[in-house]
């Protein structure tokens, strides 16, 4: 008899303990990772008292669309690239999100005006704007250091090995931006045979110099282990382990590619509910404020803007640090996302075969 | 392997030059191992010896890093070490979760494929097992194939029947890999078993049951706990399959490593390394205590 | 233990001259059903595990083989909201049916394209449906995803306005594509990993240079692993001579460090390399330490094709020290001894007498590395840079990134094939039976 009353009491915990809210939200890790926790993930748990579980990808683009197809969804809330999140949708591998469930800015203004143009789609709602930019070593070039794009294509004038991206995507603008192509037509051409081309001749004269990275965490460790004297590299990252960790880290915004990135709801998550509410509850005004305390992406909606100050060591000042920050914009160029959601399987075909070679 | 009197000049300079060229290949086999665990005791962030490691200095060495692989993942690893720390340590930690989930893995699927493993060997020595040579092939496949398309076929099966992201899942698949281990072990101590003395047991009034248990099992008794330690090894090791079907918060201490090691390697991998060298150690003695005991048993000469 | 009794039951001599038992029956027929019991007995012990292994092995290693000639992304649809499958393309699929391939499309086929992807826009298939003959065509997925978004707003005539929306569509070989890809059964993932593709014609063809890396990649495989297995048998077969030679006392302890390895975590092992052969790492800087190169021109041994065969032959080394062993322990030194004093000198003795005789070792040893090195995925991902990879991670690879499932499987599969015939070849050669562990 006690014996079974200890027998249920333990599955009823198990019961309790299973049917305990809790939410999977997959971001991209590392620094960033980071920050959405202590942004976003703390505060929600807090309020709501639900758990939220952080998973890691490399892109959660690529893990979410296998599981939807494969018909085995794990994941609540998925961190995509903006291309990527109108790609899936298209392919009705994400659900819808109404935009009515988006509250109004802190100051008063209306979601829909308080978003940057084009930040919120059928089935994502942007968060930050990012940015691909590439960084240097600074101890490796103490004379004359890399300023433009073109100087990271330059092996003879900065000699050393290259990190890059495994991918096609920022690499092939890059490499025009490189060879001169001004920014505005740099998609024109990537449209062209010819264009191609000419992106990957440019990625030839370096190939043999590179090391391929695939997690966003990735880069400031090849630079801080001496692997790479350059790498391309998302600019939080960048910010954060060298004003963070007092690297001799140096961004060059020169060439940058900025794009916005934001949530998505893979078709079929497990906790629906939940995951609408997480995203309404992530992308207020204050918590994306929040969130550029602890890296250097700029918030998606117009009102945190001002509530944007310091860093978290409370010295730093963050917005020169931002991708969209005036100087950094000067020669910059926005990632056309309905070129890449429609290209980006032939462009990566491509770009294996070529690395294979 | 003396070299005989008669050697010439020429073939004594060759025959000590064999035993260098044999010293360095043990090296090569060895020295990788060995390499991690002093320099798991680095002071610094580096995977190399820092000057004060060489100089012996204390100083350059600590503890650090095995620190780290229980603070990662902590709520509150600042807090004072009492009770309620090593309870979210335990709660937490990312390194002990990862070698929560590898310990219980491991070891159902030890038990699993050793049961099964071992009666199938039991099956398969007999005489007259029909299709033998096929079925051993079967049975011993998993070793031989791939792991890529092992994991690969396993993730579109258990998608289509929902055993993907589930513990029982990772279990089937790893006892899968573990069973030819146990084959092989448990096969090797039947070899040579001397099938009188369960008749003579049956001659004696035992019935299956008690000739089995009290002839059969003390004997291959030491196989079947290798095999068992191999199957527990394949687990304990696995991370193709573990990547392929298991739920993204189903960290193993193997898949641990494999984001550490493509992210951000830093000195805790080497100190989580070291304490797996150790418990390879302690394995392979037991193994080998084993099979010494196991040839002992049977009166099979050691070698 | 009835068998036994049935067995040894005293016989008796029947008045047919037939040896019976003592009930009566004759001896044969008693014995013949001993035996199939015993064989039944000894089938029913193993019944469990073979049962298990069809399942969580063959029948998943099956299901796989069935994904890489079977693709349905062209032709249905799974609504996930409410699980219904939807034919896609019917009445396009239905002008195939009717027209020989290589027939030039005539306005009801540009009809039926233009109905087929407004549907699929309508219901979100297009993106399967443009990724589906992108396979097949490379740069295409764009188009349909282009055209589709038109495709609602045409009006007739259908081929005037699908070819002003993009003039690609004239391309035969996209309608061969589409052809080939609304059957049930194709072969076409086969032909895309012997980088093989259609032309218009439905011939098959070489795909362009630049695109092809499929066979590359089986080349590369097959050299590093035959590489691989030399080198562990250069390195290999020193020591197992030594522990063979040695008394049994000393090499019992020397085998310790052969077994080692083989019982340490493959990511251990992996780290290891990474940590000795990066360029900040311990042989560089010895290196740099003894003068040999200076701290600027650091060797990159690691992150390429030199740290796959590296780490792979470590890893590797101990499958073919110990097979090498067991046949190098039992040859009796007095072979080698007789043909000295017979005149020959050590090196003949060696390579007439000694040699033949570890050659089943050799063979073993090298059939087993060579297997399980053709199959290798965690080192040459971790260590092995962009030039250091195997196929097994581009089947991962189409697994987990490029998400092309079929060729994937159809990869596999072509690995599948080539493993399972060397196993054939170990087990006519070898047997399994003597794969020994320690």
């Amino acid at each position: 008899m006690k014996k079974t009353l200890i027998l249920t009491t333990a599955l009823i915990g198990l019961a309790v303990g299973a049917s305990a809210q809790e939410l999977t939200v997959m971001s991209w890790g590392g620094a960033y990772g980071k920050s959405q926790v202590e942004a976003y993930h703390k505060p929600f748990t807090e309020e709501t008292g639900i758990k939220v579980i952080s998973v890691d990808a490399d892109n959660p683009a690529t893990p979410i669309k296998a599981q939807v197809e494969a018909g085995n969804v794990t994941v609540d809330v998925a961190d995509v690239e903006y291309a990527d999140g109108v790609r899936l949708c298209d392919e009705g591998l994400l659900e819808e999100i109404d935009p009515s469930i988006l509250p109004d800015g802190s100051d008063g203004t209306p979601a829909m005006d308080d978003f940057l143009p084009g930040a919120v789609t059928d089935c994502l709602v942007t968060s930050i704007v990012f940015s691909t930019i590439y960084a240097y070593d600074s101890t490796a070039f103490p004379d004359n250091p890399p300023s433009t794009i073109a100087d990271f294509f330059d092996l003879e004038t900065y000699p050393g090995k290259r990190g890059l991206r495994k991918g096609a995507k920022a690499n092939l603008e890059m490499a025009l931006m490189a060879d001169g192509v001004a920014p505005e037509e740099v998609y024109g051409m990537l449209e062209t045979d010819e264009g191609v081309d000419r992106a990957f001749a440019k990625l030839d004269e370096i190939k043999d110099q590179v090391v391929w990275w695939e997690a966003g965490a990735q880069p400031p460790q090849l630079l801080a282990d001496g692997e790479v004297a350059m790498t391309t590299a998302y600019n939080g990252r960048i910010f954060n382990a060298a004003v963070g960790e007092d690297q001799p880290f140096v961004t060059v915004f020169d060439g940058q590619i900025y794009e916005y990135d934001g949530y998505v709801i893979p078709k079929g998550a497990p906790n629906l509910d939940l995951a609408l509410q997480f995203i309404a509850f992530a992308t207020e005004t204050e918590q994306l404020a929040e969130q550029a305390k602890w890296i250097s992406y700029g918030p998606a909606r117009k009102s945190s803007g001002p509530l944007v100050g310091l860093y978290q060591d409370g010295k730093t000042e963050m917005g020169p640090h931002m991708p969209t920050a005036e100087d950094n914009l000067k020669k910059a160029l926005a990632s056309d996302f309905e070129f890449w959601a429609d290209r980006d399987t032939e462009l990566n075909e491509r770009f294996n075969a070529w690395l294979a070679g | 392997m003396a070299l005989p009197s008669y050697a010439s000049p020429l073939e004594k300079i060759w025959h000590y030059l064999y035993l260098v060229i044999c010293a360095l290949i043990f090296l090569f086999l060895i020295a990788p191992i060995l390499i991690v665990v002093p320099l798991s005791f680095n002071a610094e962030p580096y995977f190399t010896f820092t000057e004060k490691m060489l100089s012996l200095d204390p100083t350059g060495y600590s503890m650090r890093w095995y620190d780290l692989l229980l603070t990662f993942g902590m709520e509150n690893p600042e807090a004072p070490r009492d009770a309620s720390w090593w309870a979210d340590a335990w709660a937490n930690a990312a390194w002990i979760n990862a070698a929560k989930n590898s310990v219980i893995i491991g070891f159902f699927a030890t038990i699993l494929a050793t049961f099964l493993g071992t009666l199938a060997a039991l099956g398969l020595s007999r005489p007259e097992m029909p299709f033998r040579r096929t079925i051993m092939a079967i049975l011993i496949s998993p070793m031989i194939v791939p792991l890529i398309i092992t994991a690969t076929g396993l993730f579109f099966f258990y998608s289509s029947t929902g055993l993907a992201n589930t513990y029982i899942g990772i279990i089937m698949a790893h006892a899968t890999l573990g069973i030819p281990f146990v084959i092989i072990t448990v096969t090797a101590t039947l070899v040579g078993f001397d099938h009188s003395l369960t008749r003579a047991a049956a001659s004696l009034g035992a019935d299956p049951t008690t000739t089995f248990f009290k002839i059969t099992m003390p004997l291959i008794l030491p196989g079947v706990i290798s095999g068992a330690l191999f199957a527990f090894v394949t687990s304990f090791d696995e991370v193709v399959v573990v990547l392929f079907v298991a739920a993204h918060d189903q960290q193993t201490i193997p898949r641990q490593m494999w984001n550490g090691i493509r992210e951000q390697i830093s000195p805790a991998i080497l100190s989580v390394a070291t304490i797996l060298v150790v418990i390879s150690i302690a394995l392979l003695t037991t193994v080998e205590l084993l099979r010494r005991r196991s040839e002992k048993l049977r009166g099979v000469s050691p070698g | 233990m009835t068998d036994a009794v049935a067995a040894a039951a005293p016989t008796t001599r029947a008045t047919d001259g037939r040896l019976t038992t003592a009930d009566g029956k004759p001896l044969k027929a008693a014995l013949a059903r001993a035996q199939a019991r015993n064989k039944r007995r000894a089938f029913f012990l193993v019944v469990p595990l073979l049962l298990f292994v069809v399942v969580t092995f063959l029948v998943p290693i099956g299901q796989m083989l069935s994904m890489s000639v079977n693709n349905s992304a062209f032709y249905s649809w799974k609504d996930r909201d409410t699980g219904d499958t939807i034919p896609l393309m019917v009445d396009l699929r239905g002008w195939f049916n009717e027209n020989e391939p290589g027939t030039e499309p005539d306005e009801a086929a540009y009809a039926a394209l233009a109905a087929g992807l407004a549907h699929a826009r309508d219901i979100k298939a297009i993106g399967q449906i443009g990724t589906r003959i992108n396979y097949e065509v490379s740069g295409t997925r764009s188009l349909f995803t282009g055209t589709s978004r038109k495709a609602e707003r045409m009006e007739p005539p259908y081929k005037e306005a699908i070819l002003d929306a993009d003039e690609e569509w004239a391309d035969p070989e996209i309608w061969a594509a589409m052809r080939s890809a609304s059957k049930a059964f194709t072969l076409d993932f086969y032909l895309a990993a012997l980088d093989r593709t259609r032309d218009a014609d439905g011939n098959i063809v070489k795909v362009d240079e630049e695109r092809a890396v499929y066979i590359l990649l089986f080349q590369r495989t097959f050299v590093l692993s035959a590489l691989i297995t030399l080198m562990t048998l250069i390195l290999g077969f020193p020591i197992a001579h030594l522990l063979a030679t040695l008394p049994l006392r000393h090499s019992n302890l020397l085998m310790i460090l052969v077994l080692l390895p083989f019982w340490t975590s493959l990511l251990v092992r992996t780290t290891s390399w990474i940590v000795l052969l990066q360029s900040q790492g311990v042989v560089n800087d010895l290196w740099v330490a003894s003068g040999l190169i200076d701290d600027g021109n650091r060797l990159q041994m690691i992150y390429n094709r030199t740290g796959t065969i590296i780490a792979m032959t470590h890893i590797l080394l101990p499958f073919m020290v110990l097979p090498l062993y067991s046949v190098m322990r039992p040859i009796d030194p007095s072979y080698v001894r007789a043909a000295r004093s017979l005149g020959a000198t050590s090196w003949t003795a060696f390579r007439r007498v000694y040699l033949p005789q570890t050659v089943p070792g050799i063979g073993a040893g090298g059939l087993l590395v060579f297997i399980l090195a053709v199959g290798y995925y965690i080192t040459p991902a971790l260590v092995g840079g962009s030039s250091g990879q195997l196929i097994s991670n581009l089947i991962a690879f189409h697994m987990q990134k490029s998400l092309n499932w079929s060729l994937a499987a159809a990869l596999a599969s072509l690995l599948l094939g080539a493993v399972l015939l060397l196993y054939w070849l170990y087990d006519r050669l070898v047997g399994i039976d003597n794969l020994k562990l320690g």
